[in-house]
Formats: C-alpha cells, sequence, structure tokens
C-alpha cells in the first residue's frame, strides 16, 4: 500500500510539474499582452508599426525604424551563414575522413557553448575595425564600422553552430542504401549528395535553418554591440540600425520614469515572441507535411 | 564525364573552404579574446570586488562578478533541476502520446524564445510581486531561459533507454516510480548530467536574461533579494566604459568567463564517461 500511495503523490507531482511547464509559453504571451495594452489602447497598431519617429517624451512610438532593423540583420546573418553552413554539414557528413570529423565536431560544439557578449567583444575587437578600414572604404563608403553590417556577420557566426550541428545530423541520419542506390546508377558522389542526400534531409535542414533563424532574430548582446544603435531606417549595410531587441535592453532603465515607455519595450518583446511562435509552429506545420510526403 | 569530375572537385573545394573557414574563426575568436585578455588578468582581479575608482581604472577585481555568475547559475541550474527532472519522467512513462507531444512543442517553442524576452517577462513578475532587481530575479528569468534546454536534453537521453530493461522492471512488479527512479534514472546519469551541465553553461554565459532581473553591483550578494553582478554583464559595462584599463579588465572578464564554460564542457565529457560505468549496454 505504501508503494502504490508514494506512485500515486508521485505522478500527481509530476504532473502538475509538466502542466506547469507546458503553460509556460501562454503565460509569457498573455503576461506580455496585459502589459502592452496600455499603449495599443492609445496608438492605432499602423501608427506603431510603420511610423518611423520614435520619441517616448513626446508619446510617440513607431517602432519602424527597429523592425526594419531586425529584420536586415537576421536577413544578412542567414544570407551569410547558410551557404557555409550548408557546405560545412554536407562535409562533414558525406566527405570528411572520421578523424577530421573527430576533431571539427567538438570544436563546433565548443562554439555554440561561447556567451554572446564574447561574441560581441569579439566583433568591437575584429569585425568592426575591419569594416571601417577596409570594407566600407572598399565599396566607397566611409563608416563607423559599427553598422548592419558587422552585425549580419557577427549573428552569422553566432548561428553557425546550430545549423551546422543539426543539419549534419539530418544528413547522417539519411539512409545509407539510397545514396548506394544512386552511386551504383554512376552518379558523382555530389550529384548523389545533391539529388538524393539532400532531398531527403529537406525537412531536416528546414528545422535547422528555422533555429538558427530564431537564435539570430532574437539575439540580444552581440548584436547590441556592434550594431551602431541609431533610430533611423539605414539605407545600406554600412549604416547604423537599431534592432527591437536591443532597443529594449538599452532602455529598460528609463523605462519606468516616462509614461507608457515600458508598456511600448514591453510590446516590442511580444512583436519578438509572436514572431518566434509563427515560424516554430510553420516549421513544426511544414514538417509534417513534407514528412509526410517523403514516407 | 570531365564536367561531373570538375563539378564534383569543385564543390568539394567549395565544402572544404568553408570549413575551413568555419575552424578559422572559431579559433580565431578564442584567440583574440585570450590574446587581449590573458595580460589584463592578475589575482588581484580574481580575488577582489572593485574598490573606489575602479571604474576609472583603479585597485580592485571582478570577484563579485565571478561569485555573482556561480550564484546565478547554480541557482538557476537547482531549479531547473527541480522541475526537469520530474518533467521528463513524466513525458517518459507516464504521459499519453498526445499529451507527451503538446508539452514537447511546447517546450521547443520556450526554446526558441529569445532571453531578452525572458528577461522582459521576469520584469513583469518580479513587478507584480514589487520585486527590485535581485539574485531572486535573475534566477527565475535564468531558469525560464534553461529550463526548456535541460528539459529536452532530458527527454531525449530518456528515449535511450531500451524497451526490454524497462519490460524487465515492470515484469518484476514495479510501480511506474521506481522504473523512472530505480531503472531509467540510472541507465540515463550520464545523459542527465551532460543535460544539466550544458543548461548551466547557458545560464551562466546569458546576460539579456539578467539584464533588468539581476540588476549589477560591486558588492557580493548576502540574500536572494540583494542586486547581484554577474561576468557576461561585466564583460559588457566595463567595455562600455572609455577607459582603456576599464577595457582591458573587460577582455581578462571575458577569458575568466570563457574559461569557466570551458571547464564545465570539459567536465561534461570527463564525468559522462566515468558515469557510464553503470550503465548497462
Amino acid at each position: 500500500m505504501d508503494r502504490k500511495l508514494k506512485e500515486a503523490i508521485a505522478s500527481k507531482l509530476m504532473l502538475l510539474a509538466t502542466v506547469f511547464s507546458s503553460l509556460l509559453i501562454f503565460a509569457v504571451v498573455i503576461g506580455l499582452i496585459q502589459k502592452s495594452r496600455p499603449i495599443l489602447a492609445t496608438h492605432s497598431l499602423s501608427e506603431l508599426l510603420l511610423s518611423s519617429s520614435w520619441f517616448p517624451l513626446r508619446g510617440e512610438f513607431g517602432f519602424y525604424p527597429f523592425i526594419i532593423g531586425t529584420i536586415w540583420v537576421t536577413v544578412l546573418a542567414m544570407l551569410f551563414s547558410l551557404p557555409l553552413c550548408l557546405l560545412t554539414s554536407i562535409y562533414l557528413a558525406e566527405y570528411a575522413p572520421a578523424k577530421i570529423r573527430a576533431f571539427i565536431k567538438p570544436l563546433i560544439d565548443l562554439l555554440a557553448g561561447i556567451p554572446s557578449v564574447v561574441y560581441g567583444l569579439w566583433g568591437i575587437l575584429i569585425v568592426v575595425p575591419l569594416i571601417k578600414d577596409y570594407v566600407a572604404p572598399f565599396f566607397g563608403y566611409s563608416a563607423t564600422g559599427y553598422c548592419l553590417l558587422a552585425g549580419g556577420i557577427v549573428l552569422a557566426i553566432m548561428v553557425f553552430p546550430i545549423i551546422i550541428a543539426v543539419s549534419e545530423e539530418v544528413f547522417r541520419a539519411v539512409p545509407h542504401e539510397i545514396r548506394e542506390v544512386s552511386l551504383a546508377l554512376g552518379a558523382t558522389k555530389w550529384q548523389t549528395v545533391k539529388h538524393v542526400a539532400l532531398r531527403a534531409a529537406l525537412p531536416g535542414v528546414i528545422a535547422a535553418i528555422v533555429l538558427g533563424f530564431s537564435r539570430a532574430f532574437g539575439e540580444t548582446m552581440a548584436v547590441m554591440m556592434v550594431v551602431g544603435n541609431v533610430a533611423r531606417v539605414p539605407s545600406s549595410v554600412f549604416e547604423p540600425a537599431y534592432p527591437l531587441t536591443a532597443l529594449i535592453a538599452n532602455n529598460y532603465g528609463e523605462m519606468m520614469s516616462v509614461p507608457l515607455y515600458d508598456s511600448a519595450l514591453l510590446l516590442s518583446a511580444l512583436i519578438l515572441l509572436l514572431v518566434i511562435l509563427f515560424f516554430s509552429i510553420a516549421a513544426r506545420i511544414v514538417l509534417l507535411r513534407i514528412e509526410r510526403r517523403v514516407m | 564525364m570531365d564536367r561531373r569530375k570538375i563539378e564534383e572537385d569543385f564543390f568539394k573545394g567549395l565544402m572544404i573552404l568553408s570549413t575551413a573557414i568555419i575552424v578559422g574563426i572559431l579559433f580565431a575568436i578564442v584567440a583574440v579574446v585570450v590574446l587581449k585578455g590573458a595580460p589584463a588578468l592578475s589575482l588581484s582581479m580574481l580575488t577582489q570586488t572593485p574598490k573606489g575608482g575602479y571604474y576609472l581604472g583603479k585597485g580592485g577585481g571582478i570577484l563579485n562578478a565571478i561569485i555573482g555568475s556561480l550564484y546565478l547559475a547554480f541557482g538557476a541550474t537547482a531549479l531547473s533541476l527541480i522541475i526537469a527532472l520530474p518533467v521528463a519522467f513524466y513525458l517518459r512513462e507516464y504521459a499519453s502520446e498526445r499529451f507527451a507531444n503538446f508539452v514537447r512543442l511546447s517546450l521547443d517553442i520556450l526554446w526558441g524564445v529569445p532571453s531578452i524576452v525572458y528577461g522582459a517577462f521576469g520584469f513583469i513578475i518580479m513587478l507584480y510581486f514589487g520585486l527590485r532587481a535581485c539574485l531572486l530575479g535573475g534566477i527565475i528569468a535564468l531558469t525560464l531561459l534553461i529550463l526548456p534546454i535541460m528539459t529536452r536534453a532530458m527527454d531525449e537521453v530518456m528515449r535511450m533507454v531500451a524497451f526490454e530493461l524497462r519490460e524487465a522492471s515492470y515484469g518484476l512488479g514495479s510501480t511506474k516510480l521506481e522504473v523512472v527512479s530505480k531503472v531509467i534514472s540510472r541507465q540515463t546519469l550520464p545523459g542527465m548530467l551532460t543535460a544539466v551541465l550544458l543548461a548551466f553553461g547557458r545560464g551562466i554565459g546569458d546576460a539579456a536574461s539578467i539584464l533588468f532581473t539581476a540588476g549589477y553591483t560591486d558588492y557580493i550578494p548576502h540574500s536572494l533579494f540583494d542586486p547581484v553582478a554577474s561576468l557576461p554583464l561585466a564583460v559588457f559595462f566595463q567595455l562600455g566604459t572609455p577607459f582603456p584599463e576599464v577595457q582591458e579588465r573587460a577582455y581578462a572578464s571575458a577569458v575568466v568567463l570563457l574559461v569557466i564554460i570551458l571547464l564545465t564542457s570539459v567536465s561534461s565529457r570527463l564525468l559522462t564517461k566515468r558515469w557510464s560505468r553503470f550503465v548497462i549496454k
């Protein structure tokens, strides 16, 4: 009886913990919605999202430059990292000798563990001066180096390990037999990769890309340290930008002293969260569809 | 025939090149930070808290940030463990397939939520309870961040446990609780440890979630309600000062942070190996 009682109590406690952790996401969404209400009540959504005038003291909260900043750095980061990551993960999974793989895999895991401030620090020490002294002058721009491009490069490096780790696993999970069929038909290794492995691995690769995207989209510290933080819509990659994440992190100090400011900042946290939610769920649906089609 | 060979070589070359670039960047990051930070590292940096005029370049160290970061990361790891372990057990042994998938989906979504959002949410919770930036607030925000990481990692580890092992245990008349606590937990110990250390490493390196929840202070906190310094924020704030001496200390703080994270990852590998002795293969 004692064992049964223990079992009953323990299972209820475990259920409680499980329900709690699965409801957390709803708590976060509801909490942020509650706190964003005051600003949504006084400003129209189109004004908030499409206006460029950001003057909290005058009660003007236009998020447009910040939204554009976030989109630009994320897109740049994905543009830089995708080709490199795909090539590297294909190399590691299909071509690399076991020894090289055993050497590189832990290094990439290590890269994943480096904190974002360290990436930011490295960006300030290396990427920013490089852009200021070489890249921008080469294209005929003069820049401080603290710009969209620097943010994009640092973010690209930060998402490397995520995309590589996941997509490499995915490529290795592709059954050997279907590769051998392709090779036996006289295809070269690259043709096999291109037409067979890549195709079979597509759902997983998409998942890897979405993971990388979420990381880039929500990254705060590293981006904020190199991107310049000027609340203007940038007209080239050598101009500073101001992503939503940096906006929240930079202004939390004043947010309680200006009316509606706290509500505005928490609204930007809500926007970040909703976009991430949308992509996670969309990726899940796409994955289910593709899996059904492939199997 | 020739064209295919050229294509093959071209893409193989491209792959090797991109792998080399990525590995090169990793080395460049570690090398630059260590080379810049190591000269500024000294015993007094590690053993003293900031003294008067520290942020103008005078004496003192970052002991407040080192201790603070350890408090925050240990606190959050312990709190997450208390929640993650039962959840992982429940998902594995108790939950219906549908419910388990729902919980996994919500944890996966939580995993992708940016840490700054957890910072903001932690801040809302603190406002609600009337707390100011403090150790407890930081621990709560960090726990939100690492809980999904730890839970999903544990969940994956438990999937590996052989079906027969559990069946054998049930066959002997064990309750579910006995199966998870005496068979599965022992069998997955190395993997569980990896999950915990993975979460610890993420927790100690994160800055955005503790920015407004933990605050920053020159002192070592004495209670859960004192503000607390942390290494990532020590890097960030010291880098923001205009004085080269202070910026060098930011580099040194980054080295300390890197060393802690490296130690965590190495000890995770070593301990996993040691503890694997008790696993039935």
